[in-house]
């Protein structure tokens, strides 16, 4: 009995095999007996501009989801693309995925890079290849020689921003819980650049400075535990607005009043719609955005391209607002809701 | 070895002996070490406010409550994680994954195809009832995984420790959907005029279930056989495949009641981030408990405990500042220091070093 289920599960195993090895080789035969014919169908044929699209898994959060159906948008037959997209956060499955899109010989590849080293080679490829390559949203640590353009949110100027609304709030003194993102991770180094120097230029306590990873219940915990100890605050800084939302959980237990005429000032990023609503709700005091719409400038810079035009600027710093809860309308909370 | 002669030792040393022994010495032991470290720090740590929250009802605040407040979710999944370990011998990783299942679930059905509801679509009972199916059936498929096809636990349940977490943004469309009704927050927080919090009730309901189960039927029993000997327990009539599956059904049920507690706290999802790691917390009060991780005996009283003194270890360092990405850190100590005492060759030393002051004590008296 042992023995049959052995071969069985062998011969299983080895048709999958094959089956896995068939798979690629056809699609390689396709190709190759497809390719000539584009090249010759190309001039008088349908015209779309092949593009390989290389992003983070949706999943991984609002901004993400927003920015992938933004991508999806506006990358469609009808504006004149054949886009094909690739989904993962791991660095080694996005290289993979690159190296496939080089081999199909896309036009453009735009990157949404989940680690910034390791890419050098496999964009040396895309350079032989006569491929151009766009960065969007993060930046990678290779030489500028090898990608055309990149589309970036600058963190600390988002940083900045924050701190120069908290700065102009004119408080009387300035006592901070500041609950931080995922250590290490671009938006965490920026945004907490901004307020480590403010905080030290200008002399504001940091009553407790811990990392929530992104996360509401943590950062409710955070809270929760300097609320316990009985320490004094009026600021609560957190890097996103799930963060901002524990936090705010745990004000709302103990009757600590917060957002305009409230005790606390609660600060969040990222402009979820849902946390702009608290701001036109008055609950909440300033979310600084995060712009996750990239995806009409990496439009508009293509079609430069085919007209044979450079962008003027390699790296372009998106447009970031930071809006106030007293100021917001709700055609903002539409507009730049994700 | 002075073990021939047990009869002459002095009580009081067999009976500091004997306690030692107790499986509850080792969380009781570690919880006076926490209690006394406060104590010792700052007493501040013991005061219970009575205040308001914002919508104007009593509650109750202070470290102890925040403690039984949020261990609570971690005593629940260690009622499940000791059966499974019971009976199994291996550990459920994939809590985590299968918590952001089930919320994902309660959330779907509450707002339906909405992301941002007016009212709930259903009513909560219903919501929480689907998720307990859906979570039990996760638990099937784990436990059908370790009891027929004998696949190691910790390898079965990595299959869906992976994929949890993308089929419960599956779920919900990738939405992360968020209820505006006050009464769902209920759960994760206060009844208004009771100043208890809720999860805290929600243990103690989950605790009296699993003691009435123990007591009434045979499953503690049962599973114990299975964990120690499978063939032997299947020699006398019990079917050890049967067992292990119910105990991780089991789990899959105390997944889906803490699942209910952690989209009730904030009345959201965030799938990549939600019960994160609370398998390894999980697992950890199982083996603060003093139970053997390799299967066999269990004390479930000593698991609740451990749920609570993990969740104390972290309160205190929150309340130290200590940086709390270093907070699995010192979880890892308590690991290591667990680990080492009941390896079998520190054991053996420690019982013969227990035993030789007993005959010196003896003799000089």
């Amino acid at each position: 009995m042992k023995k049959f289920l052995a071969v069985l599960m062998t011969a299983t195993f080895g048709l999958a095999m094959a089956g896995c090895n068939a798979k690629p080789a056809a699609t390689t035969a396709a190709a190759t007996t497809a390719a000539p014919a584009a090249t010759t169908a190309a001039p008088a044929g349908d015209g779309l501009i092949k593009v390989g699209i290389i992003n983070n898994d949706p999943n991984e959060s609002g901004y993400r989801t927003a920015n992938d159906k933004d991508m999806k948008a506006t990358f469609t037959k009808e504006n004149g693309y054949d886009a094909k997209f690739a989904y993962s956060l791991k660095n080694d499955e996005q290289i993979a995925a690159a190296k496939k899109f080089i081999t199909d010989e896309v036009d453009y590849l735009l990157i949404s890079a989940a680690d910034v080293s390791g890419w050098d080679s496999v964009l040396q490829d895309a350079k032989t290849a006569g491929i151009k390559v766009i960065l969007f949203d993060r930046t990678i640590d290779a030489d500028p020689s090898l990608y055309e353009a990149s589309i970036v949110s600058d963190m600390r100027k988002e940083g900045d921003t924050a701190m120069a609304w908290l700065e102009g709030q004119k408080l009387p003194e300035y006592k901070i819980i500041h609950i931080q993102g995922v250590m290490g991770s671009a938006a965490q180094k920026g945004r907490s650049g901004a307020l480590d120097d403010k905080a030290k230029a200008n002399g504001w306590t940091i009553v407790t400075q811990q990392t929530a990873e992104w996360n509401a219940e943590k950062a409710q915990q955070i809270v929760q535990a300097v609320i316990d100890k009985g320490d004094k605050f009026n600021v609560i800084y957190a890097e996103n607005d799930d963060m901002a939302k524990g936090a705010v959980a745990a004000l709302d237990k103990a009757n600590i009043t917060h957002g305009v005429g409230g005790d606390v000032i609660v600060m969040g990023y990222d402009c979820n719609a849902w946390a702009l609503k608290e701001l036109l709700a008055k609950k909440w005091n300033y979310d600084g955005q995060c712009n996750p719409f990239q995806a009409s400038y990496i439009d508009k810079i293509i079609k430069d391209f085919s007209a044979g035009k450079a962008p003027e600027q390699k790296t372009i710093i998106m447009d970031e607002k930071g809006f106030d809860a007293t100021t917001i309308t709700q055609e903002d909370v539409d507009k730049y809701g994700i | 070895m002075t073990s021939s002669k047990p009869l002459s030792k002095k009580p009081f040393v067999q009976k500091l002996i004997a306690i030692t022994r107790m499986q509850l010495f080792i969380p009781v032991l570690a919880l006076l070490i926490l209690v006394l470290f406060n104590l010792i720090a700052d007493p501040s740590f013991f005061i219970i406010k009575m205040g308001t929250n914002s919508a104007g009802h009593p509650v109750l605040s202070g470290y102890l409550i925040t403690i039984l407040d949020y261990g609570s979710e971690l005593a629940i999944l260690a009622i499940g994680m000791t059966l499974v370990t019971s009976a199994s011998g291996g550990q459920d990783i994939s809590v985590g994954a299968a918590i952001a299942i089930a919320g994902s679930v309660i959330l779907k059905v509450l707002c339906g195809n909405e992301s941002r509801p007016d009212h709930m679509k259903a009513p909560i009972i219903v919501a929480f009832l689907v998720a307990c199916v859906v979570a039990m059936i996760f638990g099937a498929f784990n436990g059908a995984l370790v009891a027929f096809f004998k696949i190691q636990p910790m390898v079965a349940t990595l299959i869906l420790f992976t994929a949890g977490r993308s089929i419960a943004a599956w779920i919900n469309n990738n939405e992360l959907p968020i209820i505006s009704d006050e009464s769902f927050s209920y759960f994760g927080t206060f009844i208004p005029g009771c100043p208890v919090p809720t999860p805290v009730f929600i243990a103690a309901a989950c605790m009296l279930v699993i003691f009435l189960v123990l007591k009434f039927t045979n499953l503690g029993l049962y599973s114990q056989s299975v964990g120690i000997n499978p063939s032997s327990s299947r020699l006398n009539g019990i079917n050890p495949a049967v067992v292990k599956l119910i105990t991780y059904i089991i789990l899959g049920l105390c997944v889906a009641v803490v699942g209910l507690i952690k989209v009730s706290r904030i009345s959201t999802i965030n799938y990549s981030v939600v019960a994160k790691d609370i398998e390894m917390d999980a697992i950890l009060a199982v083996a603060l408990g003093g139970n053997s991780l390799g299967g066999g005996k269990f004390s479930m009283p000593a698991s609740i405990m451990g749920a609570y003194i993990i969740q104390f270890l972290t309160t205190t360092l929150y309340k130290f500042d200590v940086n709390s990405s270093a907070l699995p850190a010192y979880k890892a100590v308590v690991v290591i220091i667990l680990v080492v005492l009941s390896a079998p060759v520190v054991r053996e030393k420690f019982n013969r070093l227990t035993k030789k002051p007993a005959s010196a004590v003896k003799e000089g008296a």
